[in-house]
């Protein structure tokens, strides 16, 4: 039965389950609903979610595991033998599997019958011709072994399907009458739901956690796997980035020195930019403009935020560097070689972080407390000395973290450095030269053919975990900042 | 209404601080203020009561000029301190608002120290020549505050982890490190228990020696205790002003006794 089938099913019996249910409540009431522990609409929803969570929770588990059962005894089924040289078990495997797909959509067509398709002395020859008129796709020749294992793997899912629909729709069943049984007045219906709800919210919690952990540890393996290829001392301490390209040999220096000194740097220069602009925009914003002007600039501010950084690497592209290169350039003042550099990439991403700054600064500003401005003002202090000395210290906090905030955004920026930044790894200190960041060169590493068991790509993950650890630890200290000013002015 | 009273007994004996001539104050089409004419006398605490709502702390806040910071608010009329216009062009409200202080409802302490929050005036208007001038103006401030003995030991701790009635005298201690000539309080005990009230009203009993004290105030007992002059607002209209004991006894005006007596506001 197609899952699609079952869940409704599974949602009728809920749904019949719920009426029934109400039926049920109002009847045991002698049908005044003040009589009821909560409203009738619990007692229904009470016997819904007995009807429907268990099954469904239990169909996704099989759903989960039967895959993997059926794997390993069909993979027991070819023998040591029917493996070809340059193959390995997974690929055997997977031809089981096409050909075990190309007989359901032969039987559909028509092609080959259903006696065919289960008998284990089927010449092979024939069923792999039935199976290309039927547009399957099998590559090769279906040998004997194969057939077989095929055939194995269509009965062992079919029975397992079935099995699963009928358990699921038995236990479906079985909960629905265990919330009818509840189903009386005295029932404490609502809390049976509240509970449901916050155990609902709760998995939701947990599937976002349980991601970040996954992603998190999918790192640390393979980390540890570069570590197992590649010295750690050579890849924290190596002041050279010149991978080998996979495939051709010869060793790679993978220093990760020249990558975070880029990164630190384009952060710096863009953080320069977008701090002051930033800032003096939100304090001009919150503290200045007339309303007329701040609900038009505001939006317009904001519209910088939702550009894609493609765009600004292009604009970094094709326009910032040209015209740096045209003042600083061979016909300018010759310090500057191409227009791919960090100047170039710090200064663009710097204008993307400025909305960033700003509108965060703003909200921040504009929840100092009205009787801050008041006490300044009322001893005769200036609004810049008022927003100098009182507002900007009681909104530090807050800033700080908007700054921490916009230097994670510059640390994890790709497009921006892939395409004004050059892509040549070097420790310098000229922010004309052409430099790169982690970010960037873990695309590199990754994009094309990518041999995932060679240092050259596996690097990726250690600079991604790098990143990773260097982002949480400014996330951590932009906490700490914030906690420390709390005590001290709560 | 005219002050007839007013212009026949005092002023000829009394010395007028602040005198307001014909003041009206919109907010946007909303006319706050009407027609006010009130003469304020130095070394006295003059106190404003009325219902709610009715202008008190609006016509309070044309003293020093706050409603500048306002957009929509427009004052028209005069108000002269020492008989020069503080509306005049010439005027610098900010340095207006040195010499008139004033105090709020809320305590409001900056988040810095004590330290820092009493010196904040005397720092912006450059009052003192060095740090030790400067330990002793906010010594000074925070003696006149009746606060000194509390925070003595602990001048480097925020202000805002005072209690309620301390960061309310501290307000008036850094209201008065400016060497303000006017003190104006806006229902500056609305937000405090009867024991720092008690304390903030005896401190304002003492402000009087050197200041132009003007409070605004819900509580027609503390209006009685602390003031000498009582100025009677209501939608608006300032409707009678005199000796406090008088307003509180012998009402002239029907609207004043009901409020007094509790049948307004
Ligand atoms: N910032 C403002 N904008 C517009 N109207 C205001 C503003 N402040 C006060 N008002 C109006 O002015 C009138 C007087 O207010 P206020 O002076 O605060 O009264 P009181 O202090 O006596 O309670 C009220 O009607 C109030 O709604
Ligand atoms: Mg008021």
């Amino acid at each position: 039965m197609p899952i699609l089938w079952l869940f409704l099913i599974v949602s009728g019996i809920a749904i019949a389950g719920y009426y029934l249910g109400l039926a049920r409540v109002m009847r045991s009431a002698g049908g005044d609903r003040r009589h009821m522990h909560s409203l009738p609409s619990y007692y229904g929803g009470n016997v819904a979610i007995k009807a429907a969570v268990p099954a469904l929770l239990l169909m996704l588990v099989w759903l989960l595991v039967q895959p993997m059962i059926v794997n390993n005894s069909v993979s027991a089924l070819i023998p040591d033998s029917a493996i070809a040289d340059a193959s390995s078990r997974g690929l055997v495997l997977s031809e089981v599997r096409r050909a075990a797909d190309g007989m359901d959509r032969a039987l559909a067509q028509g092609t080959m019958d259903a006696s065919m398709a289960n008998d284990p002395q089927a010449d092979p020859d024939d069923v792999t011709s039935r199976l290309q008129d039927a547009g399957a796709i099998v590559t090769s020749q279906i040998t004997q072994p194969v057939l077989n294992a095929a055939q194995s793997y269509r009965m062992q899912n079919q029975r397992g399907n079935q099995f699963m629909s009928g358990v699921v729709i038995v236990l479906a069943l079985l909960g629905a009458l265990w919330g009818l049984r509840g189903a009386q007045a005295d029932f404490r219906a609502r809390n049976v739901v509240e509970s449901a709800v916050k155990m609902l919210l709760i998995g939701a919690a947990s599937i976002a956690i349980l991601t970040t952990l996954g992603i998190v540890l999918s790192l640390v393996f393979n980390t540890i796997e570069f570590f197992r290829l590649y010295p750690a001392s050579d890849f924290f301490f190596g002041t050279n980035w010149a991978p080998s390209f996979s495939g051709r040999g010869g060793s790679s220096d993978l220093g990760v020195l020249p990558l975070l000194w880029g990164t630190f740097y384009i952060s710096l220069v863009a953080l320069a930019v977008a701090i002051p602009i930033g800032l003096f925009a939100a304090v001009y914003l919150s503290e200045y403009a007339s309303n007329s002007v701040r609900s038009v600039a505001k939006p317009l501010l904001e519209v910088l935020a939702g550009i894609p950084t493609i765009v600004y690497g292009l604009f970094a592209l094709l326009t910032v560097g040209p015209l740096l290169v045209s003042v600083f350039g061979r016909d300018g003042l010759g310090i500057m070689q191409a227009g791919t550099a960090v100047i170039t990439a710090g200064l663009v991403m710097g204008v993307m972080l400025i909305p960033f700054v700003s509108s965060l600064s703003d909200d921040i500003i504009n929840a100092v407390p009205q009787a801050m401005r008041d006490g300044s003002y009322g001893l005769g202090a200036t609004k810049s000395e008022t927003i100098r000395q009182v507002i900007l210290p009681a909104a530090l906090p807050g800033i700080v973290g908007a700054i921490l905030l916009a230097a994670s955004r510059a640390i994890g920026e790709t497009m921006i450095v892939v395409l004004g930044a050059g892509a040549a790894a070097r420790l310098s200190l000229n922010p004309f030269d052409a430099m790169t960041t982690v970010t960037a060169k873990i695309v590199s590493q990754l994009t094309g053919d990518a041999d995932f068991a060679s240092p050259e790509a596996l690097v990726a993950f250690a600079l991604g975990m790098t990143l990773f650890v260097i982002t949480l630890a400014l996330n951590v200290f932009a906490l700490y900042i914030v906690r420390k000013y709390r005590e001290q002015y709560d | 209404m005219k002050d007839n009273h007013i212009a026949e007994n005092e002023v000829a004996t009394k010395n007028i601080k602040i005198a307001a001539r014909d003041v009206q104050v919109y907010y946007g089409d909303t006319h706050a203020i009407k027609d006010v004419n009130v003469e304020i006398e130095d070394k006295t605490v003059t106190a404003f009561i009325g219902p709610s709502g009715c202008g008190k702390s609006t016509f309070l806040r044309c003293i020093n000029r706050m409603n500048d910071t306002i957009d929509v608010c427009r004052v028209v009329g005069d108000i002269l301190i020492d008989g020069e216009d503080i509306y005049d062009r010439k005027v610098d409200p900010v340095q207006l608002r040195a010499k008139v202080g004033m105090v709020f409802q809320k305590p409001n302490p900056f988040p810095k120290s004590i330290y820092d929050n009493v010196a904040y005036g005397p720092r912006i208007h450059g009052l003192a020549r060095n740090k030790a001038e400067l330990d002793d103006i906010v010594e000074r401030a925070l003696r006149r505050g009746a606060i000194w003995n509390e925070v003595k030991d602990r001048l480097d701790a925020p202000g805002t982890g005072l209690s309620g009635g301390q960061q309310q005298r501290l307000c008036i201690a850094r209201a008065v490190a400016t060497e303000p000539e006017v003190l104006l309080m806006d229902e500056p005990c609305s937000a405090l228990d009867p024991i720092a009230t008690a304390q903030v009203e005896e401190l304002i009993d003492e402000l009087r020696q050197n200041y132009s004290v003007v409070i605004v105030t819900h509580s027609m007992q503390q209006a009685a205790r602390v003031s000498q002059k009582t100025a009677f607002f209501h939608l608006g209209n300032l409707v009678e002003f005199g000796e406090t004991d008088k307003i509180f006894t012998a009402p002239e005006d029907p609207r004043t006794e009901s409020y007094i007596t509790g049948r307004i506001g």
